[in-house]
């Protein structure tokens, strides 16, 4: 049944462009795969390990500079930039797991360290010489399927169905392996995880790497959608938050909780956008306000309401 | 470059600039000690204070005389936010309370911008720019005036916390909030009170601040890492810690820009935050609010 | 199988362990007994490699690991159970269990089948579905102990796993402890409850205020002066005889 809601639902994700063909509407669904699949990779350390981040922008930016430094710089084919950004964002996990987790940090205080590498990376970038600074990095316009730049959002939207499809296969592997129990084992009581043999800085680092790596992705394939990459889109903190929301209106620790609440996300800005105007801040006034609604009322996500309502049918048709 | 005629102003430079920020941490490091939550909407509630100053400027009001008006209403506002919002929807989880108020800061922040765009705005006093000569540096007025006032306020939150009921009764709920609950402690109340009072600060660290700063929406970054770093450094809850964390703060940012340049000097701020929560997790003085 | 000599933990000026010495044969069930605050879940806690002591050493089947971390120290066939439940709340009392079995299972299918196995050993079978959460403590008990269980160990450490629960419930434990043992798995136990020591336990220690006052058969130990002292108060031991005196006359 789930096997075939999904193949369902990956011959509609394949048509879609077709069925549509609105440029805009194009591009919507691209950001909202983009922020499904970098919001799974949130999941992963937030949702299953509980490690709340809030700087993954350390993970997006690294990846989206090192794709963009790799091919402006030393002609590194886009395609495998794609592959290099995943490895330097791992890297970046790798450092500032080892360190946070090395040291027991935990929950408020892994919160803050990582926000606080995030800045320590946008700093770095605006001054550093390499990265353009303040000015940012163009990519140059040479479009072509090889160069990994498309003529129309068509080939950018089956790049991120790609993307979106691989994290969150990710995520559905995770849930079906040792790791995934483990960490879910460690979010639950970390105590009792390492009573029963966990080697819990070992799993929170594996946790790290892999979202780290996916993110590093999502950032390559912004700098390559947009051509364009500055320290204040990759490293402020717009878009740690933008990652971190999407896991956590659509269900912490569950395969398609992203894909939803991107969707839902998203969709709920532009809507706002639609009914007040595109003004400064607008949609993020109404992201904020969407977070602490569900943290208030729903703090399962929205996976958590569907799947209480399916029980509850459930249950009116058993009685 | 390291001669100390330019050296000392700098570094006196610092100190005062940390006394600001000490005001700033001493509202959190209050309600870091008594709620045990690290409050995200800390730098937006400074903003929001610094925009009340500031029509109240607009009005005629000096910055000073608006610290009494500012004060009590930006305690109101705290107390609603914690008691309305916060309080409800953290679920007695600290995660929780780290998103919801991570929303609030988003939401007022932005509210912000839609209202008042993005520019920034000064206002002019007679007393900006005057300078006074200690010896070894000129040292602007109001500077000087958020140093002695941020020495003032730590005193009035320590008598506040030592010797008072309502600060016997913020301690009990600080220890065991179970214990105060059973002792028939309204802890709702303490806990709406605590937050209170540490927005009350930054509604003095607002009125303090404009006179020889600036306002906009995103004025709020600048401060609550710097905020944080301050109330890790000098231990969650302690009051002199944040105090001698702020001051500490100032001249290594102030030195770190003398010396790397003044893109790169707040990275000092930045990396004293990570090595801080790495290696001493505790702060330099370690004493909590109990 | 287990033996810890000369350890000892401070915390500030507090002796909390002092010099303990004690060994736990292969194949028995030994109990560790002693008042609140004695320092049981402290030793415990330096066995398992949760906190490492200032002194002393511990070796299990004949290898030491003093200072190891609690996970290798659980990989080598020693595990702990929680005197305060910790259960992986929103998890499933199978996939509580799975986490002990992943230890020497990597495949998620077998790690689950074994997690049932478990689970119906401990009597556990019908609330495989349940949320952890929504056990009694009775339940939770059991879980804690399967879930140890499940990682295949060769030594049991239980922390008071009869604090909480009824006669009966008490009942059914004794018996689950009793079947552990049989299938060769030692275990050493923390108990306040001494009708379960007594029906438990071949050899016990009485630990009081950090140091080792007694050992020996259950019966034997309730009549040492120094432990009916440290139950009862100081000079319990001598009302006690005078009376036995006064009775006997």
């Amino acid at each position: 049944m789930a096997r075939l809601g999904i193949a369902g639902g990956m011959i509609v994700a394949l048509a879609v462009p077709y069925l549509i063909r609105s440029d805009f509407w194009l591009g919507f669904l691209i950001t909202v795969l983009l922020f499904a699949a970098m919001g799974m990779a949130w999941n992963v350390l937030g949702g299953y390990a509980g490690q709340f981040s809030f700087g993954h922008a350390a993970f997006f930016g690294t990846g989206a500079y090192a794709s963009a430094i790799l091919h402006i710089g030393f002609g590194l084919n886009p395609w495998l930039g794609l592959a290099a950004a995943a490895v330097a964002g791992g890297l970046v996990g790798l450092v500032i797991g080892t360190l946070s987790f090395r040291y027991g940090l935990r929950g408020s205080y892994f919160a803050l360290i990582t926000l606080a590498f995030a800045e320590v990376l946008r700093i770095l970038a605006n001054t550093a010489e390499f990265t353009g600074g303040g000015v940012g990095l163009y990519v140059p316009l040479k479009v072509g399927v090889a160069n990994l730049q498309f003529e129309s959002k068509l080939g950018y939207y089956y790049v991120a169905l790609g993307f979106t499809v691989l994290s969150l296969g990710v995520g559905w592997a995770l849930e079906r392996s040792r790791l995934g129990a483990r960490l879910m084992a460690i979010r639950e009581n970390e105590d009792a995880a390492r009573a029963l043999g966990v080697d819990t800085f070992m799993c929170k680092l594996q946790a790290i790497v892999i979202s780290g790596a996916l993110t590093g992705l999502g950032g390559a394939f912004y700098t390559q959608y947009y051509l364009y990459i500055d320290p204040g889109i990759a490293y402020g903190p717009g878009v740690s938050v933008e990652i971190l929301l999407v896991p956590i209106i659509g269900g912490l620790g569950t395969v398609f909780g992203p894909l939803l609440g991107s969707a839902v996300l998203h969709g709920a800005g532009e809507l706002a956008r639609r009914l007040v105007g595109d003004a400064p801040g607008l949609s993020l006034i109404f992201y904020g306000a969407l977070l602490v609604i569900m943290v208030r009322f729903l703090p399962e996500g929205l996976m958590g309401l569907v799947w209480r309502l399916s029980r509850r049918r459930e249950r009116a048709a058993n009685a | 470059m390291l001669d100390p005629v330019i050296l000392l102003p700098a570094a006196i430079n610092g100190l005062t600039m940390g006394a600001v920020y000490a005001l700033v941490a001493l509202g959190l490091t209050l309600i870091y000690g008594v709620l045990h939550i690290i409050n995200f909407a800390h730098g937006s509630l400074l903003m929001v204070g610094l925009y009340g100053a500031f029509f109240l400027h607009r009005f005629g009001v000096d910055p000073y005389l608006a610290l009494l008006v500012m004060v009590p209403a930006l305690f109101a506002l705290g107390y609603v936010l914690q008691w309305s919002v916060i309080g409800r929807a953290s679920h007695g989880s600290d995660q929780n309370v780290l998103l919801v108020t991570l929303g609030a800061s988003i939401v007022i922040e932005n509210l912000a911008l839609y209202f008042f765009s993005a520019d920034t705005q000064t206002i002019d006093t007679p007393y900006a720019i005057a300078m006074v000569d200690i010896g070894v540096a000129l040292v602007s007025l109001p500077r000087l005036i958020a140093l002695g006032a941020s020495l003032a306020l730590a005193a009035i939150l320590w008598l506040l916390i030592a010797r008072t009921d309502l600060g016997r009764a913020i301690r009990a709920v600080a220890k065991e909030r179970q214990g105060a609950r059973l002792m028939g402690i309204d802890v709702d109340h303490i806990f709406a009170m605590s937050f209170g009072i540490g927005t009350a600060c930054l509604g003095a660290a607002a009125c303090l601040l404009l006179p020889m700063f600036y306002v906009s929406p995103h004025i709020g970054h600048v401060f609550v890492l710097v905020a944080f770093t301050v109330v890790v450094l000098g231990g969650m809850g302690s009051f002199s810690g944040a105090l001698i964390g702020g001051l500490l703060i100032g001249v290594t940012e102030s030195l770190c820009g003398l010396l790397l340049g003044e893109s790169l000097g707040q990275i000092g701020i930045f990396l004293i935050f990570i090595a801080t929560l790495l290696f001493r997790p505790s702060g330099l003085f370690g004493s909590r609010l109990s | 199988m287990l033996e810890v000599s000369g350890l000892t933990k401070r915390f500030g000026g507090l002796l909390a362990v002092a010099d303990v010495s004690l060994r736990v044969p292969e194949g028995g069930i030994v109990a560790l007994v002693g008042p609140n605050g004695a320092g049981k879940t402290t030793l415990f806690a330096m066995v398992s490699g949760f906190i490492a002591p200032d002194s002393g050493s511990v070796a299990f089947a004949g290898e030491e690991i003093t200072g190891l971390p609690p996970h290798l120290i659980c990989a080598k066939g020693l595990v702990r159970t929680f005197q305060v439940v910790q259960p992986f709340g929103r998890l499933s009392v199978c996939e509580n269990i799975a986490v002990g079995a992943h230890l020497h299972l990597a495949g998620r299918k077998e790690a689950l089948e074994r997690a049932r196995e478990v689970a119906e050993k401990v009597g556990m079978g019908p609330l495989l579905d349940r949320r952890a959460q929504a056990l009694t403590v009775a339940g939770r008990k059991r879980l804690e102990l399967a879930r140890a269980l499940a990682t295949a160990p060769r030594l049991l450490l239980l922390d008071e796993v009869m604090a909480g629960l009824n006669p009966t419930e008490m009942g059914a434990m004794i018996d689950v402890v009793k079947a552990i043992r049989d299938m060769g798995v030692t275990v050493f136990l923390i108990e306040h409850v001494m009708q379960a020591v007594a029906s438990l336990a071949e050899r016990v220690y009485v630990l009081n205020q950090g140091r080792l006052i007694a050992d020996g058969a259950p019966g034997e130990i309730a009549r040492t002066p120094a432990v009916i002292e440290a139950y009862l108060g100081h000079g319990a031991a001598a009302r006690m005889v005078a009376q036995a005196v006064e009775a006997s006359r």
